[in-house]
């Protein structure tokens, strides 16, 4: 009788639609989109102000709407690091150098936000990992 | 010709083995027949000076500027003067020009200027007036005609009532990518201007003229464009020969439009993305560019560097002269009636970095 009763109360709970991991609604699905979208708006704005280097210097400068970032093809070779690197090495470069800034860490929310944006800039172009 | 040989090349090669075996283009008299002479010009452009704070200058966009006044120094013959193609500064301050201008003031010959929009849109170009005078203006040389326009104008209410402050208009307009800039345009005034200084002009004497946006639509989300370019080109289309060579777009562009060859240059500062990457936007370069190699961000000058552009028979050849790359010579071919690149034109040819994605 016992082990009927913890039967009857697993199968409710499996069968509870709000405790199922892949239920989710379109309004989950805007919430998930706004976040990301409310990251990649505050990586356009660190993109275009040169706020992550010290010489007043912007991404955008040689790179406007993230053109010439070409996310997709990361991780790639970079013949320069003389390994294959990811997306957010690169933007340390470009941080480090013509901004003259410091590197930033791989989860540093500005690191996030940058990389959002260039993703969101780059949406629709198939994935194409090493390319060159 | 089959091989093209640079000026600096042959003075390399010269010097190597004592003896200047064969001439350089640019002093090869080809067809210029009359009373018109071929000769050379050199073009730098885009140099971005950009002050941090006080005596201190972004060091990347200084050193470009003045390797172009070093490089063009020492070209040999001398060119017959030199341009600049506007944007000397990032953000038109007093500090900024000046700053540029004195590397300019390095270089030999006589200087002709070009306002760019960077030059312009903090004091409306007062500063700048002060140090190369008139904002559009033309000359004559060995028998052709060069126009010299500003192109970067726009609007009266985007330029005087939409904000609170010169640095603020500056700061939106020096933005490539911000929907809050606003068309380029060379304006009703210029243009009349432009009618009026033509119409004292032969239609068989060859027309260079000198923009910083393109008097063409490329792509109106970066202002690789001028909102008036049909109208300025309607001026210029009656002339037989038609050069127009423009800045802003840090890029080999190239185009043929009726009469008119349009050749853009480099700049010294910074290279910019071909507009056709540009992957929300369907934007498109004209077909008959071959692009530059793809910058690789690792050599801090790849992708910029400065021009010689030679004249004959009143057409133009832009010899780039790329510093981490191989020159890249564009010019007319009366053949075909349109510019070419003399190594590059044909799609078999290409080479991997020249395809942009």
């Amino acid at each position: 009788m016992r082990r009927y009763t913890i039967a009857l109360v697993l199968s409710a709970v499996l069968l509870s639609p709000a405790t199922r991991a892949d239920e989710f609604t379109t309004t989950d699905v805007d919430r998930w989109q706004g976040e990301f979208d409310s990251v990649a708006k505050k990586g356009r704005e660190l993109w275009t102000s040169g706020a992550v280097g010290t010489n007043g210097v912007a991404c955008a400068q040689c790179h406007p709407n993230a053109a010439n970032t070409h996310p997709e093809t990361y991780p790639k070779f970079q013949k320069q690091l003389g390994k294959v690197a990811q997306l957010f090495e690169m933007v340390n470069w470009c941080i480090k150098n013509p901004l003259q800034g410091a590197a930033l860490p791989a989860d540093d929310p500005k690191m996030t936000a940058l990389v959002a944006y260039i993703h969101k800039e780059r949406k629709g172009v198939a994935i194409d990992a090493g390319k060159h | 010709m089959t091989r093209l040989i640079t000026r600096r090349s042959v003075i390399a090669a010269g010097a190597a083995a004592g003896t200047l075996t064969t001439l350089p283009i640019s002093m090869v008299r080809l067809a210029f027949g009359g009373t018109r002479e071929d000769f050379s010009f050199t073009y730098i452009s885009d140099s971005h000076i950009q002050q941090i704070k006080g005596a201190s200058f972004v060091r990347n966009w200084d050193m470009g500027l003045k390797r172009a006044v070093a490089e063009a120094n020492l070209i040999l013959p001398e060119a017959d003067f030199v341009m600049f193609g506007g944007d000397l500064a990032q953000l038109g301050k007093k500090e900024e020009l000046d700053h540029g201008a004195e590397m300019l003031s390095h270089l030999k010959g006589k200087l002709h200027c070009v306002m760019g929009e960077h030059d312009y849109y903090l004091d409306l170009g007062e500063y700048w007036s002060k140090l190369y005078g008139p904002q559009w203006y033309s000359f004559d040389h060995k028998g052709v005609h060069f126009v010299v326009l500003n192109s970067i104008l726009t609007t009266d209410e985007w330029t005087f009532h939409r904000w609170p402050t010169a640095e603020q208009r500056m700061l939106e307009m020096a933005g490539l990518d911000n929907p809050n800039g606003s068309p380029f345009m060379v304006g009703e005034k210029q243009r009349a201007w432009l009618k009026d200084d033509l119409g004292k002009v032969s239609k068989d004497t060859p027309l260079i003229v000198f923009s910083h946006s393109p008097l063409q639509k490329i792509y109106k989300g970066w202002n690789f464009w001028t909102d008036d370019a049909e109208q300025v080109q309607e001026l210029l289309q009656p002339f037989k020969t038609v050069n127009v060579i423009y800045g802003h777009v840090h890029q080999i562009q190239y185009n043929q439009i009726g009469n008119i060859a349009f050749n853009a240059v480099m700049a010294t500062a910074w290279p910019w993305p071909y507009p056709d990457t540009y992957a929300q936007a369907g934007a498109h370069v004209p077909v008959l560019t071959v692009p530059m190699n793809r910058a690789d961000p690792f050599f801090e000058r790849d992708a910029t560097g400065w021009q010689m552009i030679d004249v004959n028979s009143g057409r133009v050849t832009a010899r780039y002269q790329l510093w981490d790359n191989q020159e890249r010579v564009v010019g007319f071919d009366p053949r075909l009636g349109k510019p070419v690149d003399k190594k590059y034109q044909e799609a078999i040819v290409r080479k991997a970095p020249q395809l942009h994605y």
